[in-house]
Order: C-alpha cells, then sequence, then structure tokens
C-alpha cells in the first residue's frame, strides 16, 4: 500500500510532498511527543499526531516515514512547510481526531508498526 | 547561447544574472577541446562540380580551402547552388569561395565561438592555430555535442567524489584515522531543530554506513541536539568523531548543569516547562532514547559549569538492537 492509496482510501488532504506518494507504508505509529515517536515509529511509517511545528518534520524527515497525518485540522506554519518540501517529507491533514484517523487506517489493513 | 534573455532583463539590473552551468562551461571550455579536428578541406583548383559530390557524399554544407597548407577561403553549399544557378558547375572553387574568413582559435573560449556565431549567422567557422594552421572546423553542432560531453564527465567526476567518501578511510592511512564533525547548535531554536542530525545523518550516509547504524546515531544526534536546544543556557556543541570500527557523539554545554543525573535517567522524568512540552517535547524520554540506541553511554554534569553526554556506537556490535 502507498501513501497514495491511503489518501485516496481515506480522503486526507495533502499539504506537502505531493512527489513523493510513491513510497511504501511499512505500518503506522500515533503519538503527539517527539521522542516517542523518535523511539518507536519506523521507516517508512505512517505518523498520526496532533503536532505540526517543524520539529515534525525533522523527526519524519530523521527516521525516513513514509508520512506525517496531522490531525483535527490543524494546520503547519509557513517555516515547517517550507522545511517539509526541502526535505521532501509528505505532510497530510485529517480534520478528524487521532482516534478517528487510526481507526480508519486499521481498517485499511496498516499494522502497528513492522 | 551567451545572448541574455528577456527574462534576464526583467529580473532588473540591480540582482546579479544567475549563471548557468552552461553558461560557465562556454567559458570555461576551449574551442580546441570541442571542434571536429581533421576536416575536409578543398584546393582552390578543385572544381564546383567535384564539390557538389564532396558535400553530397560527406553530408557537410561547407569546406574551407586551404592552398599549400594555408587557409585562404571557404566555400559554402550556398556558394555552389548560386553557382548552379548561373550555369559555372565546372568553375575553380578559388573563384567562387569567400575570401574574407572569420575564424575561430583553437586557444580561445567557446563563448568567442558563440559570439561570432550570433553576430555573422555562420554555418561553421574555421579553427586555426596562432600560426595560421588550419586544425578543426566548429558547427553550432559541436558547441553542443562539446557542452553535454562536458556535463556528462563532470557529472561522472561528482560520481567519484561520491565514491571517494565512501572510501575515505581505506584511502587514507595512518593508524588511526577519524573524521570530526561538529555544529553549533542554538538554545531554543525550534525551527532549526533536527538539522545538526540530519546534516550528520547525511554525512554517514554518504560514508557509507549501514541503514540501521544511520538510524540509531540518527536518533541519538537528535536527542542530544533537542536536549541542547531545550535545556541549555547558551546551546552547545554536537559533535560526531567518526571512526572506521565506531561513532562517537558528544554534546557539550556549559549549563546550568543537572543536579541529579541519576533522577534526569528515568524514564519519563522531565524538568521541560509546559510550553515546551505543548510542543512534543519533554516526553522525558530523550537520555532513554540516546541509552537504548547507543551501544555505550556516559552522562556527567555539574551543576553552574556544564554537561557532557558521550555516547558510543561500534560497527561490528548487535544488530538485534535495531529490531526493538
Amino acid at each position: 500500500m502507498t501513501v497514495e492509496d491511503v489518501v485516496r482510501a481515506t480522503g486526507l488532504t495533502v499539504i506537502t510532498g505531493e512527489a513523493a506518494l510513491q513510497r511504501e507504508v511499512t505500518g503506522g505509529y500515533a503519538s503527539d511527543l517527539l521522542s516517542c515517536v523518535m523511539a518507536r515509529a519506523r521507516r517508512g511509517n505512517l505518523w498520526v499526531t496532533l503536532q505540526a511545528h517543524t520539529n515534525v518534520v525533522a523527526v519524519a524527515s530523521l527516521l525516513e516515514l513514509a508520512a506525517v497525518i496531522i490531525t483535527e485540522g490543524t494546520q503547519p506554519d509557513e517555516a515547517a512547510r517550507a522545511k517539509a518540501e526541502a526535505e521532501g517529507v509528505v505532510l497530510l491533514s485529517s480534520p478528524e481526531t487521532t482516534f478517528a484517523v487510526v481507526a480508519r487506517l486499521a481498517a485499511l489493513g496498516v499494522g502497528a508498526g513492522s | 547561447m551567451a545572448e541574455r534573455s528577456s527574462a534576464d532583463e526583467g529580473l532588473g539590473s540591480a540582482r546579479p544574472r544567475l549563471i548557468t552551468k552552461s553558461q560557465e562551461l562556454i567559458y570555461e571550455l576551449r574551442i580546441g577541446d570541442i571542434m571536429t579536428p581533421n576536416p575536409i578541406t578543398v584546393t582552390p583548383d578543385c572544381l564546383m562540380s567535384e564539390l557538389k559530390e564532396i558535400l553530397r557524399v560527406r553530408r557537410i554544407s561547407g569546406v574551407p580551402v586551404v592552398d599549400r597548407g594555408e587557409l585562404v577561403g571557404i566555400i559554402s553549399i550556398q556558394d555552389l547552388i548560386q553557382a548552379l544557378e548561373q550555369g559555372e558547375i565546372s568553375a575553380r572553387v578559388g573563384d567562387k569561395m569567400t575570401r574574407q574568413v572569420q575564424v575561430a582559435y583553437a586557444d580561445e573560449s567557446v563563448v568567442q565561438a558563440v559570439n561570432k556565431f550570433a553576430r555573422y549567422g555562420f554555418g561553421r567557422l574555421p579553427v586555426v592555430e596562432r600560426d595560421g594552421r588550419l586544425v578543426g572546423i566548429l558547427t553550432q553542432g559541436d558547441i553542443v555535442r562539446g557542452l553535454l560531453r562536458q556535463l556528462e564527465v563532470q557529472w561522472h567526476e561528482e560520481e567519484i567524489h561520491r565514491y571517494r567518501a565512501s572510501h575515505i578511510f581505506e584511502d587514507i592511512e595512518s593508524d588511526q584515522t577519524g573524521l570530526v564533525l561538529r555544529y553549533r547548535v542554538v538554545a531554543r531554536d525550534f525551527v532549526h531543530g533536527g538539522e545538526a542530525s540530519s546534516k550528520l545523518k547525511r554525512a554517514l550516509e554518504r560514508l557509507g554506513a549501514g541503514p540501521q547504524l544511520v538510524r540509531r546515531v540518527a536518533v541519538a544526534a537528535y536527542e542530544a541536539e533537542t536536549n541542547l536546544i531545550i535545556h541549555t543556557d547558551a546551546g552547545g556543541d554536537l559533535i560526531a568523531e567518526i571512526q572506521p570500527n565506531q561513532i562517537r557523539i558528544v554534546a557539550l554545554d556549559r549549563g546550568p548543569g543537572i543536579p541529579d543525573i541519576e533522577r534526569a535517567l528515568q524514564p519519563g522524568y522531565s524538568t521541560a516547562p509546559d510550553w515546551i512540552r505543548e510542543l512534543g517535547f519533554g516526553a522525558g524520554m530523550g537520555l532513554n532514547n540516546i541509552k537504548a540506541c547507543a551501544d555505550w553511554f556516559a552522562l556527567d554534569s555539574q551543576v553552574g559549569v556544564g554537561t557532557r553526554l558521550e555516547a558510543m556506537f561500534y560497527l561490528t556490535s548487535r544488530t538485534d538492537k535495531e529490531a526493538t
């Protein structure tokens, strides 16, 4: 399953990284604490979070995550967008809560990490 | 090619013009490097009918005219057509050629030829040495081919640079070769948070380190960098010392120092203020993450003096660690 498949199936909005939607999704992780993500998220994972600042981009880039899904309609600021574009990080947006997004992903068959 | 496009003009004279790679190359490359050497030539005594056959068989549109090694003119397909129209197909080339020949010098920069083509609209320029000896011929096609070839050469050189970076430890001999990368980390600068670790990660990849090792070092470096941003008075240094068999990460700062190291190492313990926690930091897992990623870990701190964190990664170490 690619990021694009997930975007299409769940109606997410692509904020940045249009060119990297073919990345393969290896699983998912949800947390708003960056250190927890650092410790637990794996390469190619989808990360579901409420956070939307530049350090989210840094973490996603360092871990080579497939995409970050920012929930409850939170919008990244201009600095975060610019950094995401520069680093090729896919930022997606959902108006739903983290819980609802994770439920959708689980229904699609996205597992807990890999 | 060298002419300024209208888009360039539109930028206004106050802004420096952007120099493209091909513009740079036409200054660097010499005409002698890209010309077609040993061109086909004719003598002044050659007949226009013979010239017609040469142009047809060789599929060219003009040739220099040479008399006893000296360039005396140039004759092109236009001259031939004119001769045909006037029924002078049996005339001598010497009577129909252009005598005032614009030439290019082999040691000139390609930009000179580009300018001549633009100014005179010629299809080709004979290339001579400074002593007048004809050594080649240059068409606009030669220039395009030459630029493409040079771009390819430079691309290949970049490949070699990359290869060299990954072989630096084999190529440089010493009893202990090490590469030290030092990154300045500014306190409270969350906008640039993670940049030092990103750069370090890229450097390790370029040096050819395996993905699992790169990940472990990157996670530890990120946590150390974040600690410098959040907790220090005046930022600090993130230093990576890379050796063929190990990588040492050191984070150094000048305060405020950690009053109770044992407590700081407890998972979930954090002194981060609320506003930083709201950004998702301060989980109290940073030091634990570093410890979990590293093969060896030490934390020294003195209140009022500073903190030194050191983490070691051995290249031959357990790989099972990555799976967790």
